[in-house]
C-alpha cells in the first residue's frame, strides 16, 4: 500500500482547511519561483521523465502533449492552458476532491504547467453542477492573486500568468477538449473537427493545451520530489500515483490515492472494506468510468489497475472511476442506464451518435425486459460498430463500448431473458391459455 | 439529446419580464465575469451571464429561477450578440431552466453509480410527497428532475437541491431533508452518513490518519 508520505493529495478528505495558509503549511507554493527558474524545457523534460500520463481518461503522455505547443509566437497570438474540471463521467469524482480540498495544488500546477508550455493564462473549466466547489476554487484563486503568487510577476518569477475560472452549465460533452473550447468561447459545446488540433488553433484560434485537473495538480510535487520518485510507482509505462474512485457495491465506497498497477483485489480489500457480501458475490466491474467496457469478476480480481493492464482485459483505466456491481445487480439495466446517459448527453451534431444513442438505448430497454429476438443482439452489436469511430468526437465510441462489453460477457443472460419473455407468447402456451 | 424548448412567447410573459434588467449587485457580478475574457471576446461570458440572470429571476420569484425569452434577449443585448446565439446556448445546457421551477429544484441523480446505491428509493420518496418529474408541485415548493451523474459517486446516492448537495442518502434521510426545507430550515449539506466527513471510507479511514487532527506536513518524511 502507498505510504502516506508518498501521497500527493494529503488533504484529500478535507479534514484540514483548504485555504492558502494551511496549504502552504502542507508544502504548496513552497519556493515556486525556483521551480519556474528551471526553465520551460527542463520542466517539460522532467514531466516526460516522470512517465505522467493524462489523468482525464485517454492517458496521453502529459509532457509530450506540452511539447506540441509553439516555443515562440511568430504572429503575436498568445497560448492558453485550459484545465478540464468538467468531471462528468459516471463513476468519476476525484477532481471534485482536489478542487474543494486542495485547490492550491491545482492553481500552483496551473502556473508551473502554464509557464512550461509558454501560456499567457489558464482557464479552468469547471462543471456547472460543482457550485460550492467553484466557490471554493474562486476564493482560492483570489487568495493566490492577493498573495502575488499568480498575476503579474507570478511568485516573483518575472513571468506574468493569469488564472480564470469558467463555470459550465450541465453538458457532459464539454469534457471533450474541443467542445470545451467552443463552450469557453460562448457557444454550444459541440466538438470541432480535428485537425487543426488545439495546440495549433484552440481557444480563440490560439495554441491551446487542454489538461485534466489531476494531471496539472500533481506537477508541482513531481518537480519537487523528482521524476524518479514519481516513476518509482507502478509498472513500466504506467507510472505514478493516481486517485481511484470506488463506487457501487463495496462496503466502503471512497476516493483514495494509490500507486498505479495496484491489484484490484488490494484496492477493494484495503480501502473499501471488500465487496458487499464477499468476494464471491462480485458480478462485474466497470473499471474506468462509464465509457469503458465492463470486466467480469473472475478476470478483474487479480488485474493490475493501470492503463495497460485493463486494456489487456478489453477495457481501460479511463478516469479510474471504478463501478463495482455485485450479484444483486440487474446488469442489463445497469448498462441500459448508461445508454440513456449517452442518449441524454449526445450533443446532436453527428447523425450516427444523435440517432444511434437513442436507438441503442431503446434496444437496450427491450433487452432488459427480454422483449426482443435473439438475432437482435447481433443487430445491436452491428449498430454499435456503425456508431463507433464514425463521429467527430469519442462520445459515440463511449456509448458503444459499454454495450459491446455487455454483449461480450453477458450474452447468455441476454438470451435467457429473451427466451423467458418469448416463452410466454409461444404458440403452445397461447393455445393452453385459450 | 434532451428536449428543451423555450416557454411560449405570450403577451403575459412580455408584460412580466419585458423590463428585466440586472440589479446593481448582479450587474457588478456580470461585468466582473465579462472582464475575465480577452478584449473583443465578451460573448465568452454568455454562460455566466445566463446563470446570473437565472439567479436574479429566482430571487424575484422566490424559486431557483428560469430563463424567460425576454431575459434571454436582455442577455443578448448586454453582450451585443444575436438572440438566437444566446437562445441556443440556453437551450443546449441543462442547468438553464427553460420553464418555471419550484422554490426547491430537487435534482435526483439516477445514473448507474447512484442507481446501484439505491436512487430508485429516492425517486419513490419524492413521488410519495407528490412530486412529479418536470412539474412544479401545487404548493410551488418543489420541482423534481432526474439528472445525470453529478460526480458524487463515492458518496452515492445523492440529490442536488438548488446550490447544495446531499449525499449518502436513504429514503428516510431524504425525507428529513425535504421536511427541513419545507419548514424553511437549511439542513446540513454533504454526506448524511453519521461519522463520515467527506469521501473517505466511512468510519474506516485507510490512509492519511495523521491529517484528521492536525494539518500534518509530510515533507520531513520525504527521502
Amino acid at each position: 500500500m502507498l505510504a502516506d508520505k508518498d501521497r500527493i493529495f494529503t488533504n484529500l478528505y478535507g479534514f484540514q482547511d483548504w485555504g492558502l495558509k494551511a496549504a502552504q503549511q502542507r508544502g504548496d507554493w513552497d519556493d515556486t519561483k525556483s521551480l519556474i527558474a528551471r526553465g520551460h524545457d527542463n520542466i517539460i523534460e522532467e514531466v516526460k521523465a516522470s512517465g505522467l500520463r493524462g489523468r482525464g481518461g485517454a492517458g496521453f503522455p502529459t509532457g509530450l502533449k506540452w511539447s506540441f505547443m509553439p516555443k515562440e509566437s511568430k504572429d503575436g497570438r498568445p497560448s492558453f492552458l485550459v484545465i478540464n474540471a468538467d468531471e462528468s463521467e459516471p463513476g468519476s469524482c476525484k477532481d471534485r476532491e482536489i478542487i474543494r480540498h486542495d485547490p492550491h495544488k491545482l492553481i500552483e500546477g496551473a502556473l508551473v504547467a502554464g509557464y512550461a508550455m509558454r501560456a499567457r493564462a489558464a482557464y479552468i473549466y469547471i462543471r456547472g453542477e460543482y457550485i460550492r466547489e467553484a466557490e471554493t476554487l474562486q476564493a482560492a484563486i483570489d487568495e493566490a492573486y492577493d498573495a502575488g503568487l499568480i498575476g503579474k510577476n507570478a511568485s516573483k518569477s518575472g513571468y506574468d500568468f493569469d488564472v480564470f475560472l469558467h463555470r459550465g452549465a450541465g453538458a457532459y460533452i464539454c469534457g471533450e477538449e474541443t467542445a470545451m473550447i467552443e463552450s469557453l468561447e460562448g457557444k454550444k459545446g459541440q466538438p470541432r473537427l480535428k485537425p487543426p488540433f488545439p495546440a495549433g488553433a484552440g481557444l480563440y484560434g490560439c495554441p491551446t493545451t487542454v489538461n485534466n485537473v489531476e494531471s496539472i495538480a500533481v506537477v508541482p510535487t513531481i518537480l519537487r520530489r523528482g521524476a524518479s520518485w514519481f516513476a518509482s510507482f507502478g509498472r513500466e509505462n504506467n507510472k505514478g500515483t493516481k486517485l481511484f474512485q470506488i463506487s457501487g457495491h463495496v462496503n466502503k465506497p471512497c476516493v483514495v490515492e494509490e500507486a498505479l498497477s495496484i491489484p484490484f483485489s488490494e484496492l477493494i480489500e484495503k480501502h473499501c472494506g471488500g465487496i458487499i457480501g464477499g468476494k464471491d458475490n462480485l458480478l462485474a466491474v466497470i473499471p474506468g468510468g462509464s465509457s469503458v467496457p465492463l470486466v467480469p469478476a473472475e478476470q478483474i480480481w487479480d488485474a493490475p489497475m493501470d492503463f495497460d493492464g485493463l486494456k489487456d482485459l478489453g477495457s481501460g483505466l479511463g478516469t479510474a472511476g471504478v463501478i463495482v456491481m455485485d450479484k444483486s445487480t440487474d446488469i442489463v439495466r445497469a448498462i441500459s442506464r448508461l445508454s440513456y446517459f449517452y442518449k441524454h448527453e449526445s450533443c446532436g451534431q453527428c447523425t450516427p451518435c444523435r440517432e444511434g444513442t437513442g436507438w441503442m438505448w431503446r434496444m437496450m430497454e427491450r433487452l432488459r425486459t427480454g422483449d426482443a429476438a435473439i438475432e437482435e443482439i447481433d443487430m445491436l452489436q452491428q449498430v454499435t460498430k456503425q456508431v463507433e469511430g464514425h463521429t467527430i468526437c469519442a462520445l459515440g465510441d463511449a456509448a458503444a463500448w459499454p454495450i459491446q462489453g455487455l454483449i461480450r460477457h453477458f450474452r447468455p443472460e441476454l438470451e435467457r431473458r429473451i427466451e423467458e419473455h418469448n416463452a410466454k407468447f409461444a404458440p403452445d402456451t397461447l393455445e393452453a391459455a385459450e | 439529446m434532451a428536449d428543451r424548448s423555450p416557454a411560449p412567447d405570450t403577451p403575459e410573459l412580455r408584460e412580466r419580464w419585458g423590463a428585466f434588467e440586472f440589479n446593481e449587485s448582479y450587474r457588478a457580478r456580470a461585468d466582473k465575469a465579462i472582464a475575465r475574457y480577452p478584449e473583443g471576446r465578451q460573448r465568452s461570458a454568455v454562460m455566466p451571464l445566463l446563470d446570473l440572470a437565472q439567479r436574479q429571476v429566482g430571487e424575484e420569484t422566490n424559486t431557483q429561477g428560469w430563463l424567460p425569452l425576454p431575459v434571454i434577449e436582455y442577455v443578448a443585448d448586454y453582450l451585443d450578440m444575436p438572440v438566437i446565439r444566446v437562445l441556443e446556448v440556453a437551450s443546449f445546457y441543462f442547468m438553464y431552466n427553460m420553464k418555471p421551477v419550484g422554490k426547491y429544484h430537487v435534482q435526483v441523480c439516477g445514473t448507474t453509480p447512484c442507481m446501484l446505491r439505491g436512487s430508485d428509493g429516492l425517486f419513490e420518496t419524492c413521488k410519495k410527497r407528490g412530486m412529479k418529474k418536470g412539474h412544479v408541485s401545487e404548493d410551488g415548493l418543489w420541482t423534481l428532475t432526474e439528472v445525470e451523474c453529478m460526480g458524487n459517486c463515492a458518496t452515492a446516492p445523492m440529490v442536488q437541491i438548488n446550490d447544495d448537495n446531499y449525499e449518502d442518502l436513504t429514503p428516510e434521510r431524504l425525507d428529513t431533508i425535504l421536511d427541513a426545507l419545507a419548514k424553511g430550515e437549511q439542513p446540513k449539506a454533504g454526506t448524511q452518513e453519521p461519522g463520515r466527513h467527506t469521501s473517505e471510507p466511512a468510519n474506516a479511514l485507510s490512509s492519511l490518519e495523521a491529517m484528521v487532527d492536525e494539518n500534518h506536513d509530510y515533507r520531513s518524511e520525504w527521502s
